[in-house]
């Protein structure tokens, strides 16, 4: 069955990459939805079927931690996957997204192959 | 801080995101301390400021040319000229960059906050970021062009509680 995945990123070359690496992927990939910034990520996911979330860390509005928390606490989300991708490497943020339930974590740069892997993983 | 250190960690992090996410290939060259200048710029250059146990700015300056080639690297798709996607590419090229220097400082400096990056483009441009008193420049040659990391690092203590410092730019 086909998984659809939201994209949360406040750079559209970003999201772009990510739906790039996903579509050649050998990975059953539907609908892919974007946001730039998690106010309007947490608007997508009631909008929409998503089964997979890829989001950043720093955003405007709201970030990708407080997206994240605020995912988990609701109960028709609290079990989606979210991988997130950002350049924040510190193992503070680190932590901090695996205790709000973070399945995976990217650091920015990512190769292809690193995305591939956490699908792996995933599916 | 010692600059060799810094100079270290802007090869590192600027060599690593030119190989992962552009495939182009990039020379450090030598590094120099400057004073800001009245000095005008043209080009698109990304700001990108830090707060916390020390305070700074970091920032991505090159030419309409070699942004336009960033963004056809990193999207797989031509560019030939500064549009909005070009100038969103080089602000995610910054931040990755002064994003993992960044990171690495936080094992000797503690936890820092990284701000979201501007990015303007334009002729004759003047940037000033509030507290700056030299820059240290790391350039790079990608084939016939060049790109500039510039950094400032200080101690929160010579700001207010680790705010990010800002930047103004003016046009003439």
């Amino acid at each position: 069955m086909a998984l659809n995945v939201l994209i949360v990123d406040d750079s559209a070359a970003i999201r772009k990459i990510l739906e790039r690496v996903l579509r050649h992927a050998d990975f059953p990939l539907g609908d892919v939805h974007e946001a730039g910034d998690g106010k309007e990520a947490l608007a997508k996911l009631a909008q929409s079927d998503v089964g997979l979330v890829f989001s950043d860390i720093n955003m405007p509005n709201m970030d990708g931690l407080e997206f994240l928390a605020q995912m988990k606490a609701n109960e028709s989300w609290s079990k989606l996957p979210v991988i997130m991708v950002t350049t924040e490497g510190g193992q503070e943020k680190v932590m901090q997204a695996i205790q709000l339930g973070a399945t995976g974590y990217i650091r920015k740069p990512f190769t292809a192959e690193q995305i591939k892997e956490k699908l792996a993983g995933i599916i | 801080m010692d600059d060799s250190v810094l100079v270290r960690l802007i090869r590192e992090a600027t060599e690593s995101v030119f190989s992962v996410m552009l495939d182009l290939p990039i020379e450090a060259g030598p590094v120099e301390r400057v004073v800001p200048t009245s000095d005008g710029y043209d080009g698109v250059i990304a700001l990108v400021p830090l707060g916390g146990t020390i305070i700074g700015s970091g920032r991505l300056i090159c030419g309409a040319r070699l942004a336009c080639r960033i963004s056809s690297a990193m999207l797989m798709a031509e560019h030939t000229a500064v549009t909005e996607e070009v100038l969103d590419a080089v602000g995610e090229l910054g931040n990755m960059i002064i994003g993992n220097v960044k990171t690495e400082l936080e094992s000797t400096e503690g936890p820092l906050a990284l701000g979201l990056p501007t990015v303007i483009f334009g002729r004759n441009y003047h940037a000033r970021s509030s507290a700056v008193r030299e820059w240290l420049v790391v350039p790079f040659q990608c084939e016939e062009d060049r790109l500039e990391i510039h950094m400032f690092l200080a101690p929160a203590a010579d700001r207010q509680a680790g705010k990010p410092a800002h930047a103004v730019v003016h046009f003439d």
